[in-house]
């Protein structure tokens, strides 16, 4: 659209669909497109999204690391911290997921399932999207003035910060994660009865 | 491709004939974010890239903006930094296309073939327990947690999945600070926003 092309190159977007295709399927199975289920969370009645969530970075974790270190991984795509910034977008970012009760993600699985309130939160996000593109560079400005680059990392991580192996801290969550959810699924059994 | 279905029997089986895996309903959540994460093994390993949601969001927003008002996503440094020199329709806008493809088909599978199946009420039952019936009212509060949700998920630089998902699993400093402070601000927000014991006068 400017200066290119309004579409990437057709391989990208075919692997990007695809992508898309087995997410948005697997949102709707793990039951995270569910308004109740996201509020639900926020609410701590249901714990399905950090169940969800938890398998997902402890297993991607595990094999991202690993194909990165087997070489078979060229690049981690690490966001560069700017810890006040990601902290604030994040505070602001709970608010509004738990009033709309969907992210962006979950959001469009939503409108595909047929929730009214979705196609509203969509319009939403979009506006909130032209909204922050026009006071990004005041805000960016106040936040350095406030903050200078206190909490400005690059694209660190737990293990870069600390020197020690990703595996680290991934082996340790997969197990505090399996040990925590086994509790949990037993008081729920438990809770049911 | 579908295995033969059990002869159904309702006088003597009192649980209902298995569903197709594929058309359930629900999976576990714990099948669901490992398939999640192997999913984001491939997009590493084969794509070069990490799942994400939200950029598509400034993306769509500033070409519609741009189809009306060239010059100004031209001027502004943070529509540039995304639209000026790179196409608008990229590999996460395609991705957030499929997302709502693949939840369609999930979705029509299930309503079809799985009695347990939960339809999708106007309003979300938590909702309309604390503000009522109205669709107007829900809509707008809809609206304004979307636009709120947005410019979060900007200023930060992700969402759930950017950040929550992606980033995390890398152990990135960025997404761990904000995934937390996401849920520490999320969590005491909604116990308030949505107590039915705040009188809604």
């Amino acid at each position: 659209m400017f200066d290119t092309n309004f579409f990437a190159a057709p391989l990208d977007l075919v692997l990007g669909a695809l992508t898309g295709l087995v997410f948005g399927f697997l949102l709707v199975r793990g039951g995270v497109s569910r308004f109740e289920t996201i509020v639900g969370q926020f609410r701590l009645r249901d714990f399905t999204v950090v169940k969800v969530m938890a398998t997902a970075v402890v297993v991607g974790g595990l094999g991202v690391y690993g194909l990165e270190a087997a070489g078979l991984i060229e690049n981690l795509h690490v966001k560069a911290a700017a810890l006040p910034a990601n902290a604030i977008g994040g505070a602001i970012f709970g608010i509004g997921m738990a009033v709309l009760g969907y992210c962006p993600g979950t959001g469009v699985a939503a409108l595909a399932e047929g929730a009214r309130d979705a196609r509203w939160g969509i319009v939403g996000m979009l506006a909130g999207a032209a909204l922050y593109a026009e006071i990004q560079a005041p805000l960016g400005r106040l936040l350095r003035s406030t903050f200078g680059d206190a909490g400005e990392l690059g694209k660190a991580t737990l293990a870069t910060l600390t020197g020690w192996s990703p595996f680290a801290f991934l082996v340790p969550m997969g197990i505090l994660a399996a040990v925590g959810f086994a509790f949990l699924e037993r008081r729920e059994r438990l809770g049911r009865r | 491709m579908c295995p033969p279905r059990p002869k159904e029997n309702h006088m003597q089986s009192a649980s209902p004939p298995a569903v197709p895996i594929l058309q359930r309903a629900r999976w576990s959540p714990y099948a669901v974010g490992a398939g999640i994460g192997v999913l984001s093994w491939a997009t590493f390993a084969l794509m070069d890239k990490a799942l994400g949601t939200s950029t598509t969001f400034v993306r769509a927003a500033g070409s519609a903006i741009g189809a009306v008002a060239p010059d100004h996503v031209r001027e502004n440094a943070y529509y540039a930094k995304y639209l000026v020199g790179k196409p608008a329709f990229d590999w996460q806008f395609a991705l957030v296309i499929g997302l709502f493809l693949g939840a369609l088909t999930a979705a029509r599978m299930a309503r079809r073939n799985d009695p347990t199946y939960v339809p999708i009420g106007a309003v979300p039952a938590t909702w309309s327990a604390r503000f009522g019936p109205s669709r107007t009212r829900r809509a707008v509060g809809a609206f304004l947690g979307g636009a709120v949700l947005l410019i979060g998920a900007r200023l930060a630089g992700g969402c759930t999945s950017g950040h929550g998902i992606s980033g995390s699993l890398q152990l990135a400093a960025s997404s761990l600070t904000f995934i937390v402070a996401a849920f520490a601000v999320g969590i005491p927000f909604a116990l308030w926003f949505y107590a039915s014991d705040r009188g809604r006068s």
